[in-house]
């Protein structure tokens, strides 16, 4: 089948089925293109995200148990390979590496080399969920929307190609709702695939996004969608929207928590918070990274290298011989209003997607939507009080 | 290693990149105070392959310089520079020796490399204040990033009105410029000088900067103010300039946060919703003053 | 002579708060001087009978250190108040002070403030109120010189390590 030629196939809006079996045909047809297969695997007892052989290696029948604080791999009653969430690994892994070579020069014969010691292959992102999509392109805004471009962003991003698979079944730590870019996608991927896997069979209910898609669907197996099976998995996406673990009220945040830069709440959550920076670790849109400059032994060859830092970094604020931010208060409050409130100023959107990583992933299960929460009260009671007492100036 | 050394950029990219330092040369070196050195770069002699000098720097912007092997800082341009053609051939730093990266710029001699990432930032953008008075008021190693505006002026003399020019500094020895003041009093500028602690041999004024402020006579209306300097004196100055009735929004204070791209990437220049390499490091104080004095922000 | 002190002090803005008789008032205990560069104007210890506003030029603060000859403290310039030590008990001067420039200043003659102030409470109060922020203004500026700003953290180090060891 010549893509051209067949509508089916064009970014249309047209669905196609694929059987789970003919996952491997996938893999064939994205290395046919050039692209090393990334998605996600069983590894240590989580899902990770990892270079992947074949499509043996995803996790078929695995889920999760996540809540705050904790997270469980489980076995599912069905052979779903993407019914989990709450990886500790985001697809930041493969477009923002957490090591990266910015630069390497020699003194000696005087040349500079810029960019990764070798040329970074082009991959292939399998089972990226409505909310890594959104991430994906908050990314692309801070990292490749400004001025200059981060060269190993764009190197690693332009080659890549996105296959989405939407929710069916959010995670207890889920709020994607909230954060309006989730369950199910509209844009942002080379191919979608809703999973069903029920007694009707395990199958994927595929759209076509951009032209790089239908060339690689061409290659794999299919038949059209009937209107039956369509319904079945839209519905499915719909329902899982009604079923999500959490809600973020997401109203007015830059605000609440502009005003909120006194809050009394901050001593409470530090009393809580390790600062250990899991959840800037497991965020798939905390971006930041710092720089070393290493050489070797002559001194006359120097390599820069680009690494993840964190904000909870005691020094990550380090200016004229001290830090600007050493409570634990201040860390934290740097985080969550970032994330939260200054990333519009900044980039125009929230940072936030609501994959409940953080909260999952966070040892003493700090949720940032229980802070949120509490941020909101602290604040209604606090001008309900200013009011009854003739006004008072807010800062 | 023999001759004159030179590292240049031969980008594998197809354009060249934000994170790849060029080259300079250090054409000369001067020692300003025990532990301050200006710089002058300049592009490196001969026809060097694929070497592109770095777009102009205006005066309030940063470069990003390069100790070879040992790391990088983000350093405001203290001159004019050579700006030909809108390219930066030649550049110059004023260094304060505080960490292990600026010790080993200072400590580079003439002929030299460190490498150049730039210009970033926003800048002071002297000729907004065309037609008015222009109040510079310094503090320490303050004075290095507002030269260049002193320097700007005096080139388009006529284009403003007074340029009085209030520096403060810890001690007499710790005066940047010195020796040019008496040349920028006879182009033009009133300069007053003033020293938190006087030596033996000091005649001038002793106090803080801010008391130059009232006996300059100023006109707040007519006034846009620039002020560098240690956080709590650029508060402390801006305040009293906006007391006089100066609109904080014409008074220009220059933010200084860690930075470790300078190009918005890496996150660690916020102050509230600035990223200082970005909105800044010349922020309004309209802007600024709340976010100056929240705590730990 | 006074109408001229009178207007004088008109001038200044440091005055603005003082109505007008009261500015009269005190214009009356007023009377222009002049100092040349060198002049000493009065010597840490010495009695605090008058207060000076300056007009223009400059006075310089000093202090006697053994060993250390005259340490400048401050200087003050044109549009300031120059002493403060003549408003409470035991009147006596806590610095020296000497003209640094030719200074034109405005004298006026402490005892006779002073009684004035006993008078005429509302008089006192308000030339209390014109005293009290210049005390603020130079303490505020005195401990930001003290928080050494200008150093460098080594500096600050260096210093704190010298102090350990006094």
């Amino acid at each position: 089948m010549h893509p051209s030629e067949d509508s089916m196939l064009q970014p249309s809006g047209r669905r196609v089925v694929v059987d789970a079996g003919d996952l491997t045909a996938l893999f064939e047809a994205l290395r046919g293109q050039g692209y090393t297969v990334v998605g996600p695997t069983v590894r240590d007892g989580a899902i990770v995200v990892a270079e992947l052989a074949s499509a043996r290696e995803l996790p078929f029948g695995w889920g999760v148990e996540a809540d705050a604080g904790r997270y469980r791999l489980r076995q599912r009653p069905d052979t779903a390979a993407f019914g989990h969430s709450a990886g500790p690994q985001s697809w930041k892994s493969v477009l923002h590496p957490a090591r990266a070579r910015l630069w390497s020069a020699d003194r000696a014969t005087g040349s500079v080399e810029a960019g990764e010691a070798a040329e970074p292959p082009r991959y292939a992102l399998l089972g990226v969920r409505p909310c890594d999509v959104r991430a994906v392109g908050i990314l692309d805004q801070v990292l490749a929307g400004g001025r200059q471009a981060d060269p190993v962003y764009r190197g690693r991003r332009d080659g890549a190609f996105i296959i989405a698979v939407e929710c069916t079944e959010p995670g207890a730590t889920c709020f994607c709702a909230s954060m309006s870019c989730g369950p199910g996608v509209e844009s942002g991927f080379d191919l979608a695939m809703t999973e069903l896997a029920d007694a009707d069979g395990h199958r994927f209910v595929v759209r076509v996004g951009t032209p790089a898609g239908a060339v690689v669907l061409a290659d794999v197996p299919s038949r059209a969608a009937d209107d039956a099976t369509v319904r079945r998995a839209s519905t499915a996406v719909e329902e899982a929207a009604d079923h999500m673990g959490r809600a973020m009220p997401t109203q007015g945040l830059p605000r609440l928590l502009a005003d909120s830069r006194e809050s009394p709440h901050w001593d409470d959550v530090a009393s809580r918070c390790l600062t250990c920076g899991n959840c800037t670790m497991v965020c798939p849109t905390c971006f930041c990274t710092t720089t070393e400059d290493v050489t070797d032994l002559t001194g006359d060859h120097a390599e820069r290298w680009r690494v993840w830092d964190s904000c909870y970094s005691l020094d990550f604020s380090y200016l004229h011989g001290g830090s600007v931010r050493t409570s634990g208060q201040s860390r934290y409050r740097q985080w969550i209003t970032h994330k939260l409130g200054t990333w519009h100023e900044q980039f125009g959107s929230s940072g936030c997607v609501g994959c409940g990583r953080c909260i999952a992933w966070c040892p003493v299960g700090i949720d940032i939507t229980q802070e949120v929460s509490a941020l909101a009260d602290l604040l209604d009671a606090a001008t309900a009080h200013d009011d009854e007492n003739g006004g008072g100036e807010r800062r | 290693m023999t001759g004159q050394e030179t590292a240049t950029a031969t980008s594998a990219l197809a354009e060249p990149s934000a994170a790849v330092p060029c080259f300079y040369r250090v054409a000369s070196r001067q020692e300003d105070t025990g532990d301050t050195v200006t710089l002058e770069l300049t592009e490196p002699d001969g026809p060097v392959p694929a070497f592109a000098p770095v777009p102009a720097f205006a005066p309030g912007q940063f470069a990003m310089l390069t100790a070879f092997g040992v790391g990088e800082v983000p350093i405001s341009v203290s001159g004019l520079g050579d700006s030909g053609g809108g390219r930066a051939r030649r550049l110059q730093h004023t260094l304060r020796a505080v960490g292990a990266v600026t010790r080993a710029l200072c400590a580079v001699q003439p002929g030299g490399l460190i490498g150049v990432r730039g210009p970033f930032g926003v800048g002071w953008d002297v000729a907004s204040a065309a037609g008015r008075d222009l109040v510079i008021v310094a503090g320490g190693i303050g004075l290095a990033p507002l030269r260049p505006v002193v320097l700007a002026a005096l080139a388009d003399r006529s284009r403003y009105r007074r340029i009085v020019l209030l520096v403060g500094a810890r001690t007499p020895a710790d005066l940047l410029y010195g020796g040019e003041f008496d040349r920028w009093r006879r182009d033009g500028v009133e300069v007053a000088v003033t020293v938190d602690q006087a030596d033996s041999g000091w005649n001038g004024e002793v106090g803080l900067v801010t008391a130059l402020i009232k006996p300059a006579g100023l006109a707040p209306g007519d006034s846009v103010a620039f002020i560098c300097g240690p956080d709590i004196m650029m508060r402390v100055t801006a305040d009293a300039l906006a007391a006089l009735g100066i609109p904080p929004s014409q008074i220009r204070v220059s933010l200084e946060r860690n930075m470790r791209c300078g190009a918005a990437w890496c996150g660690h220049c916020q102050l509230g919703p600035l990223l200082v390499c970005r909105d800044g490091p010349v922020v309004g104080y309209d802007r600024a003053a709340a976010l100056m004095r929240v705590r730990e922000l | 002579m006074t109408d001229t002190v009178a207007a004088r002090l008109a001038a200044h803005s440091f005055f603005a708060a003082l109505t007008d008789d009261q500015r009269a008032a005190l214009a009356e205990d007023g009377a222009a001087v002049t100092f040349t560069p060198g002049q000493r104007l009065f010597d840490e210890g010495g009695i605090a009978d008058c207060f000076w506003l300056i007009e223009d030029g400059g006075i310089a603060l000093d202090l006697r250190v053994p060993g250390r000859g005259d340490q400048i403290i401050e200087t003050l310039g044109a549009g300031t108040v120059l002493g403060w030590s003549w408003l409470h008990p035991p009147y006596r001067w806590h610095f020296g002070a000497v003209a640094r420039v030719a200074t034109n200043a405005i004298e006026f003659e402490a005892p006779s403030v002073r009684r004035r102030c006993d008078a005429d409470p509302a008089f006192g109060y308000a030339a209390l109120r014109l005293f009290t922020p210049i005390i603020t203004e130079r303490l505020q500026a005195t401990r930001l010189r003290l928080l050494d700003l200008y150093a460098t953290a080594a500096q600050v180090r260096q210093r704190e390590v010298q102090q350990a060891d006094t």
